[in-house]
């Protein structure tokens, strides 16, 4: 049981006294990410609702392209922004209340990396498939089966 | 392997007879990590899955704030609030586990008895308020009418913009509807409960009350469900079949099938760790006031149950996300 802890969060930014305080500082940034999350769900600034760039032509490159940049083509701004705080909540709640931040490389890499791996593959051949199928359904002919 | 250690032998297994541990960490922790990963991958499973479904179905989803809008004891509409209070209980009980392993490393008995106190308390107050959203979400709210092929038919006030409920404008007519019971059928399964109002009752309500109008499932351009007008909606209600009231594994008032089944799944899942969750930190709780780690020298087993209850709330964290949020 390794007792030293590394006292620091944001790569040094903020960096604490003791284990204890640290723990109230990440509370602190996760309750405040939680509210930016909050409020901008119950307000849903007009900005973000609609994607920033426009789908490439389709082609070689377009097609590459609009692969590379979905999260900005298909996504809105609003929904990058949750996912992304998400992922940053995550990544808090992993290495400060987990204390991944204080085991050893290996076993780190091996815990985050694994899932990442799968989870994203999965979620890759699962949307690909549901995007073509949504296809399907709004310029095909089959209208609606369950 | 510090706490099976075999009598007498200064061989440990897990050390390979050094004190060098595999990665640092001891074989319980090791194991406690195997199942997090596992157990995360499930969760993506699950999570994915909903994307595919909502993927699908991208133009007829159900806008999660428009459902989820309730708040125990105040009426209105309040999006997210409650939903946001849950998240915040879930953190804050992370928080005191980790206080409580942090206190279990200093071998302050007291404090660990208190700290894991308050994150059985923040986990009841989760299970509760999910028992409660559950509830709420069968229970319903506004009603609807789903039609042969499957679609929701809501309905919305023409003047205000806002939803109208079936009580609202359905008519009472005196109809005969007897229950159907075992002696009267050969082939007896039983009887569903019955809505309400019936069928008839809400068509004739509908055609009484020309402030009323259907609402499709389809989302519009400006990201809002389809009005229809009143000819539109008459010629939609002619296909109508069932009148539904809240949700089930079947039916549900809100849209799409998968989006009550989804909830029930993801959701119930999630509750299902909690609850295991606060049930483990219980018997650990019960032994460290028994004094158990006291004896053993140190508290890992508080920091194992740790790691768990921490993995219930990033499992959280994402839940909130796909179903609340985006």
């Amino acid at each position: 049981m390794a007792h030293e802890h590394k006292l620091e969060i944001f790569r040094g930014l903020w960096k604490f006294k003791n284990n204890i305080q640290k723990i109230w500082g990440v509370l602190f940034f996760l309750t405040v990410v939680t509210a930016i999350e909050v409020v901008l769900g119950i307000y849903k600034p007009e900005v973000l609702m609609s994607p920033w760039i426009n789908s490439f032509e389709s082609g070689w490159f377009g097609s590459t392209m609009n692969v590379i940049l979905s999260p900005f083509i298909y996504l809105k701004p609003l929904n990058l922004i949750f996912i992304v705080l998400t992922l940053v909540k995550a990544y808090y709640i992993a290495w400060d209340f987990m204390h991944l931040r204080d085991e050893k490389k290996g076993l780190r890499r091996a815990i985050v990396w694994t899932p990442v791996f799968l989870i994203g593959y999965l979620v890759f051949i699962l949307l690909a498939e549901a995007n073509y199928i949504y296809d399907i359904y709004s310029d095909g002919f089959v209208k609606w089966n369950f | 392997m510090d706490t099976t250690v075999t009598a007498g032998s200064e061989e440990n297994v897990w050390s390979g007879g050094s004190n060098n541990k595999p990665l640092g960490a001891s074989y319980g922790k090791m194991m406690m990590w195997f199942f997090i990963v596992s157990d995360a991958l499930t969760f993506s499973g699950f999570i994915a899955s909903y994307a595919f479904s909502r993927f699908k179905f991208a133009d007829s989803w159900p806008i999660a704030d428009e459902v989820f809008t309730h708040v125990p004891l105040f009426h209105g509409n309040y999006p997210m609030i409650y939903v946001a209070f849950m998240t915040f209980v879930l953190i804050m009980s992370s928080v005191t586990m980790v206080l409580a392993v942090d206190a279990g490393h200093k071998m302050k008995k007291n404090s660990v008895i208190w700290y894991m106190f308050f994150t059985i308390i923040g986990g009841a107050i989760f299970v509760g308020s999910q028992a409660w959203e559950w509830a709420t979400f069968i229970k319903g709210d506004y009603g609807a009418v789903e039609t042969k092929g499957g679609r929701i038919l809501q309905f919305v006030k023409a003047d205000t913009g806002e939803r109208a409920a079936l009580r609202d404008f359905a008519t009472p007519l005196s109809e005969e509807r007897t229950d159907h019971t075992s002696n009267k059928g050969i082939w007896f399964l039983g009887e569903k409960s019955l809505p309400s109002y019936s069928l008839n009752e809400v068509v004739n309500g509908f055609k009484s009350n020309s402030n009323i109008l259907v609402r499709t499932e389809n989302i519009n351009e400006e990201g809002e469900k389809t009005l229809l007008t009143r000819e539109e909606s008459l010629k939609r209600l002619a296909g109508a079949k069932y009148v539904v009231e809240g949700a089930n594994l079947i039916h549900n008032e809100y849209g799409s099938r998968l989006f009550a089944d989804f909830f029930f799944f993801i959701t119930g899942f999630h509750g299902f760790h909690v609850l295991s969750g606060v049930l483990i930190n219980i018997i650990i709780f019960f032994n460290v006031i028994l004094g158990t780690y006291e004896r053993r020298g140190h508290y890992e087993m508080v920091e194992k149950v740790g790691l768990y209850w921490h993995f219930v709330d990033l499992v959280w964290v994402f839940v909130f996300t796909f179903f609340y949020l985006v």
